[in-house]
């Protein structure tokens, strides 16, 4: 990968200029779907935009000592890793990357999620101590499938390079290893009926409870990178190539704000469920959508075990 | 005001969120005042949330005639909000300690405790009302300062 390529798909596309206002634009889509079919009218369009400016521009509570440093630490950790991801994420068709690259993707998007869960134990906040074993707890169960999904992936396709991964054509195995990511999504993103980790009903707002001015506006951007980053993966891995750079990129942002809606619908749809209903559901369901994907790979005639 | 500070207050009037405190009050505020959130009144067009922890909060809503057990933890909560804040009392007990007037537990009206911004009389008060409140309320926080730092003594 070239110097321009990468500095064009750090900070372009699909990097920090896309990313930003794709990610208020998949809150505010998320939150409009919720809102009309709760029959709502919902919030108005640069909601999300408007919320980051005010947190931005708010008093922060000054926590002294190394706990302040690593509260503001932690959020930027979290952006600057989805940044990350999104830019090593194959949009084009044309060969870029790096062999391995999938491997770093994979954990550029569990970085966030670790530093939330460090982030709530830091707050030092009771509150922010039970989501963040919540958050941990989820996050070992969804990886199991997450990670037998990737592995699937790489088998299938033999190979640990984006690139070449998503111009492959779709199998079967492949195909079952994308619903078991798109299992994990709900609980990644914090959305009913995995939304353990923040239930602002039972612990306040979990991790972030005790955050407030400019690292909460952090943890927005985060989140909303977080979104983009995790569409844009199913995305980039489920769409064929045409080969047209500009039809690429038109069907890759069509099926990231399909995924959003849908997963917005399945988010207004269902109620919170308990933390071991949820533990179960990844352990169950989970598991065997990851387990059925391995075992149509290792079968598939190409593999030869 | 130059474009940045107008951007913020902007921003600001757009997005307020709220936290709610219950200070001994009988439910029937806070049922009113839900009811804002529901698909009939749904006060999230007006950029509105509900938030659960104090630290995210502009707008502070407090309802209930200030009984003594819950004195200490609404300051305790009121000085966790970060600046700029609102306070918005919620029904006509913050306002005048209503019929638990004179009893030896209440130690209201809420002014005596903390400064109150908005009135929202009524027992209970009509959801229009409340969102007329808080939009009251919205008004005041734009001519807040744009960093400064107030301090409240319990």
């Amino acid at each position: 990968m070239s110097l321009g390529m990468t500095f064009f798909s750090i900070f372009i596309f699909p990097g920090l200029l896309y990313a930003l206002p794709a990610g208020w634009f998949m809150v505010w889509l998320q939150r409009k779907t919720e809102a009309r079919l709760q029959k709502r009218l919902g919030p108005p369009f640069f909601q999300p935009f408007f919320d980051f400016v005010k947190l931005l521009y708010k008093n922060s509570v000054f926590q002294p000592g190394l706990n302040g440093i690593l509260m503001t630490f932690y959020p930027i950790l979290a952006s600057a890793a989805l940044i990350g991801a999104l830019s090593l994420l194959p949009v084009f068709s044309n060969r870029q990357g790096f062999t391995g690259d999938l491997v770093l993707l994979v954990a550029l998007l569990e970085i966030p999620s670790i530093s939330l869960v460090l982030a709530g134990f830091t707050s030092q906040s009771i509150f922010g101590a039970i989501g963040s074993i919540r958050e941990a707890v989820l996050s070992i169960t969804y990886n199991f499938s997450f990670l037998l999904a990737i592995v699937v992936l790489a088998l299938d396709a033999k190979t640990l390079q984006l690139s070449i991964l998503s111009e492959s054509p779709l199998t079967l195995a492949r195909g079952i290893a994308l619903i078991a990511i798109l299992l994990c999504l709900p609980a990644k993103l914090h959305l009913n009926p995995f939304s353990q980790a923040n239930a602002e009903q039972e612990i306040y707002t979990g991790s972030l409870t005790e955050y407030s001015g400019i690292q909460l506006a952090l943890w927005e951007l985060a989140h909303s990178l977080e979104w983009v980053a995790l569409t844009g993966l199913v995305a980039s891995l489920v769409l064929p190539r045409t080969g047209v750079w500009y039809l690429d990129v038109f069907l890759f942002l069509i099926t990231s704000f399909i995924l959003v809606i849908l997963l917005a619908a399945i988010s207004a749809g269902t109620a919170r469920v308990k933390i071991d209903q949820a533990v179960r559901f990844y352990v169950r369901w989970g598991l065997i959508a990851g387990i059925a994907a391995l075992i149509v790979a290792l079968l598939s005639p190409g593999i030869g075990l | 005001m130059n474009t940045i500070e107008r951007l913020i207050i902007y921003s600001r009037t757009r997005s307020p969120w709220l936290f709610h405190i219950n200070s001994g009050a009988c439910n029937g505020c806070d049922i009113e005042f839900v009811s804002c959130l529901t698909p009939r009144f749904d006060v999230e067009q007006l950029g509105i949330r509900l938030q659960g922890s104090p630290r995210h909060a502009d707008i502070v809503i407090i309802s209930g005639p200030v009984t003594r057990k819950s004195l200490e933890p609404l300051i305790t909560v009121y000085n966790q909000v970060p600046d700029p804040k609102v306070v918005v009392a919620l029904g006509s007990c913050p306002a005048s300690c209503n019929v638990f007037a004179g009893s030896p537990v209440v130690v209201g009206p809420l002014s005596r405790h903390i400064p109150v911004d908005v009135y929202v009389p009524g027992c209970p008060p009509h959801p229009e009302a409340i969102i007329e409140g808080i939009s009251q309320a919205i008004k005041i926080l734009a001519k807040k300062p744009v960093l400064k730092k107030e301090e409240v003594s319990p």
